[in-house]
C-alpha cells in the first residue's frame, strides 16, 4: 500500500514536473537571450489555455487544429509583446523590466477574466480517459501523453537549437550579443524569437495542464509563480537544468503534498518549493547546472 | 524672476523647501488636510486613510527599492507581521497602540533584516525570487500558527484608544494615521540628507564604488531593509487598526505588486514621488467603480467586471508609466511646474 502511495506520489509528480520543465524552458530560453525575467510566464500558459479551450468547445475545431491556432496565437503574441514593450526597454534597469512584467501579467489576466469569466471551464477530454496499468498502480492515459508531448516539444527544442541556423544564431545571441551583431545576426530578431518560442512552450504547458486536470480557471497563472524555484534550482540560464529542476521540483512537491501535509493540515505542498527556493540560493545560488557568474556583493 | 538653479552652497542643495512659500503652501495643505475629518463624509475618508496608510507602506519600499536599489516583492508579508505582530501584542498582552504599533514595526524591521541577510550574497532579481519565496513561506506561517495569528479565520485587534479617546470611527483614525504618514515622510525626507541616506543611495548607484570610499554595504544594506520594512510593519499595524480584522488574506501578493506599482508610478527614489504613487494607485479603483456606476445604465455588465477592469488599467499604468515616465509622476511633476515657471521662455 505505502510502495503504491509512494509511486503514485512519484507518477504525479513527474507529469506535474514535466509541465513545469516546459514553462521553464521558456522562461530560461526568455533569460538566457534577453536577460529579462518573465514573471508573466504564468499568463501565457494561462491564455494558451484558454484560447484552445475556447476553439475546442465553441467553436468545435478538432484537437489539432486548434492546437496549431493556439500555437500561431501564441507566437503573435509573443511577438508583439516583444517589440512593443519589451524592446524599448533594452538596457534598462532591471526593476523597470521586472515591473514590466507583472504589469504585462495584470494586463493578460484581466483580459482572460473580462472574456472568460472567473469560473472554472471543463476542458473537452482530449486524450483518452481510461486509465492503463503500470505494474501495481493505474494510470491515467492523458498524464502518458502529457509527458510524451513535453519528451517531444523538449526534443525538437534541442534540435532546434542545435543544428538549425536561427537556433545556432540565437545561443550565440545567448553568449555574446556584441560578437553575434558583428556576425551579421540580428539581435533583435534573436529577442522576438526568443519570446515567441517561449510563449508557444507556455501555450503548450497550459494545455497538457488542462486537459490534465480536465478544467481550467485563473490559478493557472499561478504557474508563472511556481516556475521560479525551477528555475532557481536547474540554474537560470540552463535549458537542461530547468528540464531536471522542472521534474525535481514536481516530485517534491507531490511528495510533501503526500507526507507533510497530512501532518500540518495541508498547505504545505504549496509551500515546499519556494522553502527549496530559499536553501538552494543560501547554499547554491548558481543552481545545478547554472553558469557561476553571480557577482558577489 | 527665477530661471534657473542659483544654487551657491550646499546648505541650499540640500534645504527641504526650496522657498519660503513652498513652506506656507505646505503648512497650508497640512490645515485643509487635518480639518478634513470635520467636513467629509465616511466614504470619503475611508479612501484618505488607506491613502494615508499607502503613502507610509510606499514611502518605506521607496527606501529599499528606489534609494536602495534593492528590489523587494516580499512587502505584503511584511505588512502582514506588522499587523499580526501588532493584533497579538493588542489582544494577548492588551499594549495601548502607542506601543504596539512600533513594536510592530521593530518586529518586521527585525524580520526584514533577516530576509535581507541573503542580499549579501545575492542581489537583484535573485533577491526579488529570495523575497516572492519569502512571501509565500511566510503567508504559510501565518496560516499555520493558529495560536499567535488567529490561523485563516484572523485576529479581531482591539480599538485604539489615548486615556478616555477611541480611535474607533474613519474620522478619529484619521489623525492616527495622517500623524504616523506625516511623521514617516518628515523622517524619509531627512533621512537622505544624512550620511545614512547617502550611503543608501551610494550603494544603489554603484556598490563597488561606495565601498571602496568606505560604506560598509553590509551595514547599510541590512539598515536599508530595517527602515524600510519598520515602515512597512507600521503600515500593517494600521491596517490592523483600521479594518479591525485581519486574516491571512489582508496581506496577498497582490499588495505586494501593488505597493511596487505605486513607486514605480510615483517615481522611484522620489519621497514625494512615494506619496504620489500611493495616491494614484489607492484611487484608481475607486475612480473605476464610480465611473462604471454611472456607465452602469447602458452598460450592466460593467459593474460585474470591476475586479478585471481594475487590474487591466493598473497594468496598463505600470507599464505605460515605464515605458514613457521611468521616472514618474514626481518627475513629470516637476517638468510641468518648470515648463510654467518659465512660460513662454522655456528652453
Amino acid at each position: 500500500m505505502d510502495m503504491t502511495f509512494l509511486l503514485q506520489l512519484l507518477i504525479n509528480g513527474l507529469v506535474v514536473g514535466s509541465i513545469y520543465s516546459l514553462v521553464a524552458v521558456g522562461f530560461v530560453i526568455i533569460y538566457k537571450a534577453t536577460s529579462a525575467l518573465n514573471l508573466a510566464q504564468g499568463e501565457f500558459l494561462m491564455v494558451g489555455a484558454y484560447i484552445c479551450l475556447d476553439l475546442l468547445s465553441k467553436h468545435n475545431i478538432p484537437f489539432v487544429q486548434s492546437l496549431l491556432i493556439t500555437l500561431a496565437f501564441s507566437a503573435l503574441l509573443g511577438l508583439i509583446v516583444e517589440r512593443l514593450i519589451l524592446r524599448p526597454l533594452i538596457g534598462s534597469h532591471l526593476i523597470s523590466v521586472i515591473m514590466v512584467t507583472l504589469g504585462l501579467s495584470s494586463i493578460l489576466k484581466a483580459l482572460v477574466q473580462l472574456a472568460y469569466g472567473t469560473d472554472t471551464i471543463p476542458f473537452p477530454e482530449v486524450f483518452p480517459s481510461a486509465p492503463v496499468q503500470i505494474g501495481p498502480i493505474p494510470v491515467s492515459q492523458g498524464y502518458i501523453y502529457s509527458i510524451a508531448c513535453v519528451t517531444i516539444l523538449v526534443t525538437i527544442l534541442t534540435l532546434f537549437f542545435k543544428y538549425s541556423k536561427t537556433g545556432v544564431a540565437m545561443r550565440a545571441t545567448a553568449s555574446n550579443q556584441q560578437v553575434s551583431l558583428s556576425m551579421g545576426i540580428s539581435v533583435k530578431k534573436m529577442f522576438a524569437i526568443s519570446w515567441a518560442i517561449s510563449a508557444i512552450v507556455s501555450a503548450v504547458g497550459g494545455i497538457l495542464l488542462g486537459t490534465i486536470r480536465g478544467g481550467i480557471d485563473m490559478s493557472l497563472s499561478f504557474m508563472g509563480l511556481k516556475v521560479l524555484p525551477v528555475v532557481i534550482l536547474g540554474g537560470l540560464d540552463s535549458i537542461l537544468g530547468a528540464i531536471v529542476g522542472g521534474v525535481i521540483i514536481g516530485v517534491l512537491e507531490n511528495l510533501s503534498g503526500g507526507y507533510v501535509d497530512p501532518m500540518v493540515g495541508g498547505g504545505a505542498k504549496e509551500v515546499a518549493p519556494y522553502i527549496a527556493l530559499i536553501l538552494i540560493l543560501m547554499f547554491k545560488p548558481y543552481g545545478l547546472f547554472g553558469k557561476k557568474k553571480i557577482e558577489r556583493v | 524672476m527665477r530661471c534657473g538653479d542659483f544654487k551657491t552652497s550646499y546648505a541650499a542643495d540640500m534645504t527641504i523647501f526650496e522657498s519660503n512659500s513652498a513652506r506656507v503652501m505646505l503648512f497650508l495643505f497640512l490645515g485643509v488636510l487635518f480639518t478634513m475629518p470635520l467636513y467629509t463624509p465616511g466614504y470619503v475618508l475611508d479612501i484618505l486613510n488607506r491613502i494615508g496608510i499607502a503613502v507610509i507602506g510606499a514611502v518605506g519600499l521607496n527606501i529599499l527599492t528606489g534609494f536602495t536599489g534593492q528590489i523587494s516583492l516580499g512587502n505584503a508579508a511584511f505588512m502582514a507581521i506588522g499587523g499580526f505582530s501588532c493584533g497579538y501584542l493588542g489582544t494577548k498582552f492588551g499594549l495601548p497602540f502607542y506601543l504596539c504599533i512600533p513594536l510592530a514595526g521593530l518586529m518586521t524591521a527585525f524580520f526584514g533584516m533577516f530576509v535581507g541577510i541573503p542580499s549579501l550574497r545575492i542581489k537583484g532579481l535573485y533577491l526579488a525570487m529570495a523575497t516572492l519565496a519569502a512571501h509565500f513561506i511566510v503567508e504559510f506561517i501565518i496560516v499555520k500558527w493558529e495560536s499567535v495569528t488567529g490561523g485563516v479565520a484572523g485576529l479581531s485587534i482591539p480599538v485604539a484608544k489615548l486615556g478616555a479617546f477611541q480611535f474607533d470611527s474613519d474620522r478619529r483614525i484619521f489623525y492616527l494615521i495622517f500623524i504616523i504618514a506625516i511623521l514617516s515622510v518628515l523622517f524619509a525626507k531627512n533621512l537622505f540628507r544624512t550620511k545614512v541616506g547617502k550611503a543608501f543611495v551610494a550603494i544603489r548607484d554603484q556598490a563597488i564604488s561606495a565601498e571602496v570610499m568606505g560604506v560598509n554595504i553590509l551595514k547599510y544594506k541590512l539598515l536599508s531593509f530595517g527602515i524600510s520594512s519598520f515602515y512597512v510593519g507600521v503600515a500593517g499595524a494600521l491596517v490592523a487598526y483600521q479594518s479591525k480584522i485581519i486574516s491571512p488574506e489582508t496581506f496577498p501578493i497582490t499588495v505586494a505588486i501593488d505597493y511596487l506599482g505605486m513607486i514605480i508610478i510615483g517615481g522611484l527614489g522620489s519621497i514625494l514621488g512615494s506619496i504620489y504613487g500611493a495616491i494614484f494607485i489607492t484611487l484608481l479603483p475607486e475612480l473605476l467603480r464610480i465611473s462604471t456606476s454611472a456607465l452602469a445604465g447602458p452598460f450592466p455588465l460593467l459593474v460585474a467586471k470591476l475586479a478585471a477592469m481594475k487590474e487591466l488599467v493598473f497594468g496598463m499604468f505600470v507599464v505605460g508609466f515605464i515605458l514613457f515616465e521611468p521616472a514618474g509622476i514626481a518627475a513629470r511633476w516637476h517638468s510641468i511646474k518648470s515648463y510654467w515657471k518659465l512660460y513662454p521662455f522655456s528652453h
